[in-house]
């Protein structure tokens, strides 16, 4: 979040969202995008994407603030004039149009002689690995098909932005895992940018240079994908990213980064401070589950930079290629650990108490709420 | 080695693509059983069309067979004069037939005479041989007369007495072919053709109302129909886009005129168009015209009424198929770069045409038969084919042409069907 704007390619500036005149559906919305990049907005339901996703195309109008093309501003331009591909989570591919036809559509609005529009249509077709389904109806395409169609479609025509608005999400798992290749590959190859908007953490995860996650409105963080699992900005992030364990406790020290607290087991825990906490008052701390290590009771382990907590175990939970245990605090909050099924995952009981060790660089410590 | 593992995994996925092809192989005892499963499954679904089937074949395929049967089949004259159309049988048709013909005429017109039917014998003939009519009619009156001894002996000599037509060939052509039990007179005359004296079909050169007529009803029709769209189409995109609960209220105003007896609607016309009627009184008040315009009983009339009527069957497939419009047609189509009247043009519009030519398939096919509303406020200007056939039933009580004009009626409507079916398909008709 840059603010030295002026060569970024897109950019939201205090963009603002009213559907009824009284509710903020986007508030104060911020937001840079370089050219090139694969940026994804994750949020739960109803946070706004798609109403972000809807002013940039133009098919709502922004209440107040601008979007900026290229320093433009494209706040007031019609949808037609703003030359930004679209895919859509149900294809939109017209029906009575054949695949080709369909591809050859924006390309015929833009009045392109015949011989290119024909030739370029092929070599999209090849792109998506569709040859020869030119002649065919959409009806006769299999999801997936479909959803490469659409995503040749809103390219062929060679807009500098793509958006795509869940465009993955009518499929299942193992379509849905290789069409997010090929739309990394396509994008990789052709350059365009792209906002994708998703529910799918692992997606957004796997896909984007940068992810903007949404909440009630207001971007929440927006970061490359490991910075925001590594360095969760403020509790909702830390929430919504993956799996996490939240563990409260009373402040009791605070230097300049660093917080230290008293857990419901009396021990001690060190955490990065990420929100202002006071001496005293509540707070809890963040720590992933693949983040903690298991010590069964007595053995001698940890350096002092280590945080230790001692929990009881509830729950040994089989997967497969790793193994969850849920253990129980004096407070009765759960603690989850994962352990990588590599013969060296402990064999506890249920009711025995074991050590979770986990680095204070792997903590993070927020205002409870 | 890689390979082979890939060409192992193939011949694992034929073998189990040949199995579920193929089934297991039944024995002979579970054949059996799955074969009676079958029947059983059939015997139910035939049991739960059976109503249906029967209601369809008593109220729907019966009446349709036996006006089509109606218009070819005229025993009328053939149950009058029996014996003489039998021994006409063998009558060379080319001079005088002979006496046992005669005879025979001679008896069966004294039993006209007596039974009162020859008016009704002398009509039948009449369409065949203009001017026959009062030929047979006096022949009758005097044959009357005639003692039943004298008619046996002599029946030959008191005809040819009666009447000097009954020498002539011509006559007892026409009788002839009166007697036809089966005959496709009726079909010609719906099609304004005749036969003349030798037999050829010919134009009619006397009024030739029905060509006239069939013409006028498709004109009618088509004009009502594209006026339901013009009406329609606008209307049912509003409902279609419009926030749920301003649809169904509009929904129901649409409906309502279902709801309300036809008669009620029409005569509802008659008091808006007559010529001190609503529309009138407001015109000549307001002082746009000076007197009043001769609005009802015209084709204007029928056109304005049946549009009216038969809006809702144009509106209610487009509705259903344009709620069922993916708006985001609209919109993919404008990120391309559409502008909204091309993107409603390219691509909104055909993807209404489902419903857009069931509409205007079920309006065109319900006006083209339609009868109340014209004979209500059509007068002489806004008549349709069926209002002719009605008369025919009750008025002139010629059934076998009415028969005839509903029976080519039909052929017409189905003839439409197919061409539409040819050229823009059955299949793209959509309901909902
Ligand atoms: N056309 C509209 N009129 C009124 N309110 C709307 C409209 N579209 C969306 N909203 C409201 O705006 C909020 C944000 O909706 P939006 O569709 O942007 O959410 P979203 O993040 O895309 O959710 P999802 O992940 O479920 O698609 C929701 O509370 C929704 O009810
Ligand atoms: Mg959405």
């Amino acid at each position: 979040m840059n603010s030295d704007s002026e060569s970024d390619f897109l950019r939201f500036a205090n963009v603002q969202k009213s559907y009824d005149q009284k509710n903020l559906v986007v508030k104060d919305f911020n937001l840079n995008i370089p050219e090139g990049e694969f940026l994804t907005l994750l949020g739960p339901s109803g946070s706004g994407k798609t109403t972000v996703l809807m002013m940039m195309a133009g098919f709502e109008s922004v209440t107040s603030g601008e979007i900026l093309l290229k320093g433009e501003s494209i706040t007031r331009t019609a949808p037609y004039k703003r030359n930004i591909g679209m895919v859509f989570q149900n294809y939109a591919l017209f029906p009575h149009m054949s695949i080709a036809e369909n591809l050859a559509y924006p390309l015929k609005i833009r009045r392109i002689p015949k011989s290119e529009i024909k030739e370029r249509v092929d070599r999209y077709l090849e792109l998506i690995e569709l040859q020869g389904f030119g002649g065919r109806p959409p009806g006769q395409l299999s999801g997936g098909q479909r959803q490469r169609v659409a995503l040749a479609r809103a390219l062929i025509f060679q807009p500098s932005l793509v958006l795509m608005d869940e465009p993955l999400g009518a499929l299942d798992k193992k379509l849905r895992e290789q069409m997010q290749l090929e739309i990394s590959r396509l994008h990789k190859k052709l350059g365009f940018t792209a906002i994708y908007v998703t529910h799918d953490q692992t997606e957004a995860l796997t896909m984007s240079d940068r992810i903007a996650v949404f909440n009630n409105g207001v971007v929440q963080q927006c970061a490359a994908p490991e910075v925001l699992y590594e360095q969760p900005e403020n509790a909702f992030v830390a929430e919504f990213i993956g799996e996490n364990n939240f563990i409260f406790g009373v402040v009791k020290e605070i230097r300049s980064n660093v917080i230290e607290i008293e857990i419901s087991t009396g021990e001690m825990v060190r955490a990065r401070k990420v929100d202002d906490c006071q001496i005293g008052s509540i707070c809890k701390v963040s720590v992933r589950p693949e983040k903690l290590f298991l010590i069964s009771e007595g053995s001698q382990d940890g350096s002092s930079d280590n945080n230790v907590i001692t929990g009881k175990l509830l729950l040994r939970q089989y997967v497969g290629d790793y193994i969850r245990y849920y253990f129980e605090l004096p407070d009765e909050k759960e603690v989850v650990v994962k352990v990588l099924n590599d013969h060296t995952a402990p064999n506890i009981d249920r009711g025995q108490t074991a050590r979770l060790l986990s680095k204070e660089n792997d903590c993070f410590a927020f205002m409870a709420d | 080695m890689s390979d082979s593992s890939v060409n192992k995994a193939n011949a694992v996925n034929n073998d189990a693509d040949a199995m579920s092809a193929q089934g297991y192989a039944l024995s002979k005892k579970e054949m059996g059983f799955a074969r009676r499963e079958i029947r059983r499954h059939k015997l139910l679904a035939f049991s739960l069309v059976v109503p249906l089937l029967l209601f369809l074949a008593f109220a729907f395929i019966a009446p349709i067979g036996s006006m089509l049967h109606q218009g070819f089949y005229n025993p009328v004259v053939n149950d009058l004069v029996p014996e003489t159309l039998s021994t006409l049988k063998e009558w060379d048709g080319k001079a005088q037939p002979n006496d046992i013909v005669l005879n025979a005429m001679a008896k069966d017109l004294k039993r006209l005479a007596l039974t009162r039917d020859s008016g009704k014998f002398s009509a039948e003939i009449n369409r065949y041989l203009p001017g026959s009519s009062s030929v047979i009619k006096s022949s009758a009156r005097k044959l009357k007369r005639a003692e039943d001894a004298d008619l046996a002996d002599n029946g030959a000599q008191l005809l040819l007495a009666a009447n000097d037509a009954w020498s002539k060939p011509k006559i007892w052509r026409s009788i002839q072919q009166a007697g036809n039990i089966y005959t496709d007179r009726n079909y010609l005359t719906a099609l304004d053709l005749e036969r003349n004296q030798s037999g050829e079909i010919i134009v009619r050169e006397s009024a030739q109302v029905y060509m006239k007529l069939y013409t006028k009803t498709l004109k009618l029709a088509l004009i009502i129909t594209l006026l339901c769209l013009l009406f329609g189409y606008p209307l049912a995109y509003y409902l279609a886009n419009a926030p749920s609960k301003k649809a169904n209220l509009l929904m129901i105003l649409v409906m309502l005129p279902f709801w309300t007896s036809l008669l009620v609607r029409t005569t509802a016309w008659i008091a808006l168009l007559q010529t001190n009627g609503v529309i009138n009184t407001l015109l000549l008040s307001v002082g746009i015209i000076s007197e009043p315009l001769e609005l009802l009983y015209t084709e204007f009339s029928t056109i304005v009424a049946m549009t009216h009527i038969l809006l809702p069957f144009m509106i209610l497939p487009l509705y259903s198929v344009m709620k069922g419009v993916d708006p985001s047609y609209f919109r993919a189509a404008m990120s391309m770069g559409a502008r909204p009247i091309g993107a409603f043009i390219q691509v909104y519009f055909p993807a209404t045409l489902p419903g857009l030519s069931a509409g205007a398939l079920l309006v065109f096919i319900i006006s083209v038969g339609y009868y109340i509303t014209p004979a209500l406020v059509g007068g002489t200007d806004g008549q349709m084919i069926s209002n002719i056939i009605a008369f025919h039933m009750q008025q002139s009580n010629n059934w076998s042409l009415a028969a005839a004009l509903g029976s080519l009626l039909l052929v017409l409507i189905l003839a439409l069907y197919w061409t539409y079916d040819k050229f823009i398909g059955a299949s793209n008709i959509k309901l909902g």
